[in-house]
């Protein structure tokens, strides 16, 4: 048997790797997608567009203006007199936002009356804007913590002292990256799968290789163990890349990692198989990937936290192995998750794949075009 | 160019299409399977946060305080009775961030010293934790105003923030998120429709039949495009009829300048597709090259989610060639803020541009030629 598995390896490896373009689309594309996301996924901000709008002219509004032209966050990039010019620079997206200080700012905050600041913002991208805001409280904390020092002011009743855990400085890029390793290494793996049947059930070939004394198993094996290299070295690759590279610091530990890794392969390469053994032609198994590829990405906490979705789509996640690979990556990473802290996360990995594969076994034989 | 032959080959593209469904699936399926996930699975704003709630000395002063918390529907405040068990549980992921007043709070703050607070959130999901140190420092500012209210005292702030968000008061990411999913859907539709068909012309080796026959190739490729464009025109307008009536997105500007624009854009994306296929010459390698650019850069480099401003500059730089960037600053426009014309005409000419060289290079690119 194993002879027969080795020689059907050698040819899957050969299908994939043969043709001089599929090489570059498995090895090129991922690399540089791993270079531009890592920098390009980010929801930090930085180069806030604003606009000034000063009708003050104490010495006050002077000091909390310095503020913000001296944050790396902030770009100023207009200064204006009048109302009339704001919607102009907002509706054109000249500018996130029009910091606006009325004429008695100065007055009011010597006298103690409370001084307003009036934010005119750009709530199309609201995401953009809620941090923005949160950029422009957090001067304005400094800044008021400093006057009422300075001017022997009774302080606020009560402060906030805030910190965050794992990432103190709250670098978006340490959550992100990580995700692209999760989210390259499914990618590759499906596209190495997603197509190797149904190219096969295309060209005619596959109705050979059923005719053959080949097993299900044995197919099943020669189609898995290239996505499995392949889907393996470029994970490992990536991650290696995401700590030496973009320094995101790695705690935990690599066998957990690792652990990891092989059952998110496993699941990958079941669901791959399966899509694969569905489809008749390849632009169908592509479809396939594809159905199944965007909320495997959506759907997993990548981007955005799976406890903003509904219930019901939160219920719909526990079948997505991005899911748990994406807390292993993450864990492992910024927590120093080990081994035994991770077994709740590899079971239903090991589970999807388990299932996946069978299922990919039984329709060899039973789907027939 | 010859109408009947083109006719001819329309039909046959046409009947191709309805022979194997998989086209029309993807033209009218995969939107609506997309907007829904999307719509429904993508969201920024957070609500009923986990928040552990650690009050040392329970007085008048910490329920008070602790009750803003509790009003909110940002939050879900639980009880810990220690600081240990709270840190256990943000290990352990039950919670996604700690509150604790500690003893000397009420001593403080009737002192008329300054009370520190300690907030702690998990940060390693750090868009999260921004929105929700947001949250908290917004809680913390209506508390505060009702402290002084309650005691007849100016608001012990210098300088209060006044914040007025323009198209999209309530902050609501849906709205932002939509009118850009569309973008990343017809990009995927335009280039996954058009990307296999050249190539499996190739592959099937019809495509040589077709060169023996006096078509000529300006034909064979306006040929594939116009029933792909039919095909992605009634996906587009599913997803706007989706986009304002499923998920109640307003479309404050012009419905035939949305419509106009999109149509500018389908012409983009089926180019960057057909000129994946003529290269490819190969349904495999199209399949994964339509893939890795054009659904991941529109998901990423579009601005759909990610803010542009903020990349680096050299990756700035490259989403300029991303078609999808013009089409989402168009369709947040139009969708949120109205027919603003310096938006909507400078994209709309980069996106005339960038149509041209995709067809431009597919037409020198195809020749009939067998090499």
């Amino acid at each position: 048997m194993w002879a027969r598995v080795v020689a059907l390896v050698i040819k899957e490896f050969l299908a994939v790797l043969r043709d001089a373009a599929s090489r570059t689309v498995l090895i090129g594309p991922p690399l540089i997608q791993l270079m531009v996301f890592g920098y390009a996924a980010s929801f930090d901000l930085n180069h806030i567009p604003y606009a000034v709008y000063n009708q003050d002219s104490g010495y006050a509004a002077r000091q909390l203006l310095a503020r913000f032209s001296g944050s790396p966050n902030f770009q100023q990039v207009a200064t204006i007199r009048n109302d009339a010019q704001i919607a102009p620079l907002i509706n054109d997206k000249d500018a996130l936002l029009v910091l606006h200080i009325g004429q008695h700012f100065t007055r009011d905050l010597l006298t103690q009356k409370p001084a307003r600041l009036q934010i005119i913002i750009d709530g199309r991208d609201s995401n953009t804007a809620a941090l923005a805001l949160n950029d422009v409280s957090g001067i304005l904390l400094d800044f008021n913590q400093q006057w009422a020092a300075a001017h022997s002011q009774r302080g606020p009743p009560a402060q906030l002292v805030m910190r965050a855990w794992f990432n103190p400085n709250l670098r978006s890029r340490w959550f992100i990256v990580p995700g692209i390793v999760a989210l390259l290494t499914l990618v590759v793996t499906l596209l190495v799968t997603g197509l190797s049947v149904a190219r096969e059930r295309e060209m005619g070939t596959f109705d050979q290789l059923l005719v053959t004394p080949m097993r299900p198993l044995e197919i099943l094996i020669g189609k898995a163990v290239p996505g499995f290299v392949i889907g393996g070295l470029e994970g490992g690759f990536i991650a290696l890349m995401a700590v030496l590279w973009f320094h995101v610091p790695f705690v935990g530990s690599v066998a957990a990692l690792a652990l990891g890794m092989f059952f998110f392969l496993l699941a990958a390469i079941g669901i791959g198989l399966m899509i694969s053994s569905l489809a008749v032609t390849q632009q169908q198994g592509l479809l396939g990937v594809f159905l199944f590829l965007v909320p495997a990405i959506i759907l997993s906490g990548f981007a955005t936290p799976i406890a903003n979705m509904p219930e019901a789509v939160q219920l719909l996640t526990y079948i997505n192995p991005m899911r748990y690979f994406l807390i292993i990556v993450r864990g492992v990473f910024l927590e120093g998750s080990t081994i035994p802290m991770l077994w709740s996360q590899y079971a239903p990995l090991a589970l999807i794949g388990l299932v996946s594969m069978s299922a990919a076994a039984w329709l060899f034989r039973h789907r027939m075009a | 160019m010859n109408r009947q032959r083109l006719r001819g080959l329309v039909r046959k593209e046409f009947l191709q299409i309805l022979r194997d469904p998989s086209a029309i699936a993807i033209a009218f399926v995969l939107p609506v399977f997309l907007l829904l996930l999307f719509g429904y699975g993508v969201s920024l704003d957070a609500h009923h946060v986990p928040l552990a709630v650690v009050v040392d000395q329970p007085t008048a002063q910490t329920s008070n305080f602790i009750g803003g918390l509790q009003q909110s529907d940002f939050f879900d405040p639980r009880h810990y009775p220690t600081i240990g068990a709270a840190r256990t549980a943000l290990m352990q992921r039950q919670v996604t961030g700690i509150v604790w007043l500690r003893g000397d709070f009420s001593r403080d703050m009737l002192a008329g010293k300054t009370a520190p607070v300690a907030v702690w959130v998990d940060g390693v999901d750090a868009n999260n934790a921004n929105i929700l140190l947001g949250y908290l420092q917004g809680m913390w500012q209506n508390w505060l105003q009702l402290q002084a209210d309650q005691a007849g005292q100016p608001l012990a702030i210098p300088v209060v923030a006044e914040s007025r968000i323009w198209f999209n008061p309530a902050l609501r990411s849906r709205d932002f998120l939509v009118p850009g999913l569309i973008a990343v859907i017809m990009t995927l539709i335009g280039a996954l429709l058009t990307a296999l068909v050249v190539a499996r012309e190739w592959e099937r080796g019809t495509m040589e039949a077709l060169m023996a026959s006096p078509v000529t190739m300006g034909e064979i490729l306006l040929g594939k495009l116009v029933p792909y464009f039919v095909l992605g025109m009634g996906g587009m307008l599913l997803s706007v009829a989706m986009a304002v009536w499923l998920f109640a997105v307003p479309l404050v500007g012009s419905f035939w300048l949305l419509l106009a624009c999109s149509a500018l854009f389908l012409l983009v994306a089926l180019g960057m597709g057909l000129l994946i296929s003529t290269l490819a010459k190969n349904q495999f390698v199209a399949a994964q090259v339509a893939v890795i650019v054009t659904f991941l850069p529109a998901f990423i480099l579009s601005g759909f989610i990610f803010d542009i401003h903020s990349m680096p500059a050299v990756v700035q730089f490259l989403t300029h060639i991303v078609a999808a960037r013009y089409y989402v600053a168009i369709l947040q426009t139009l969708f949120l803020a109205g027919n603003v014309w310096p938006v909507v005409l400078t994209n709309s000419a980069a996106l005339a541009l960038m149509a041209l060289i995709f067809f431009g290079i597919a037409r020198r690119k195809s020749r009939k030629r067998l090499d």
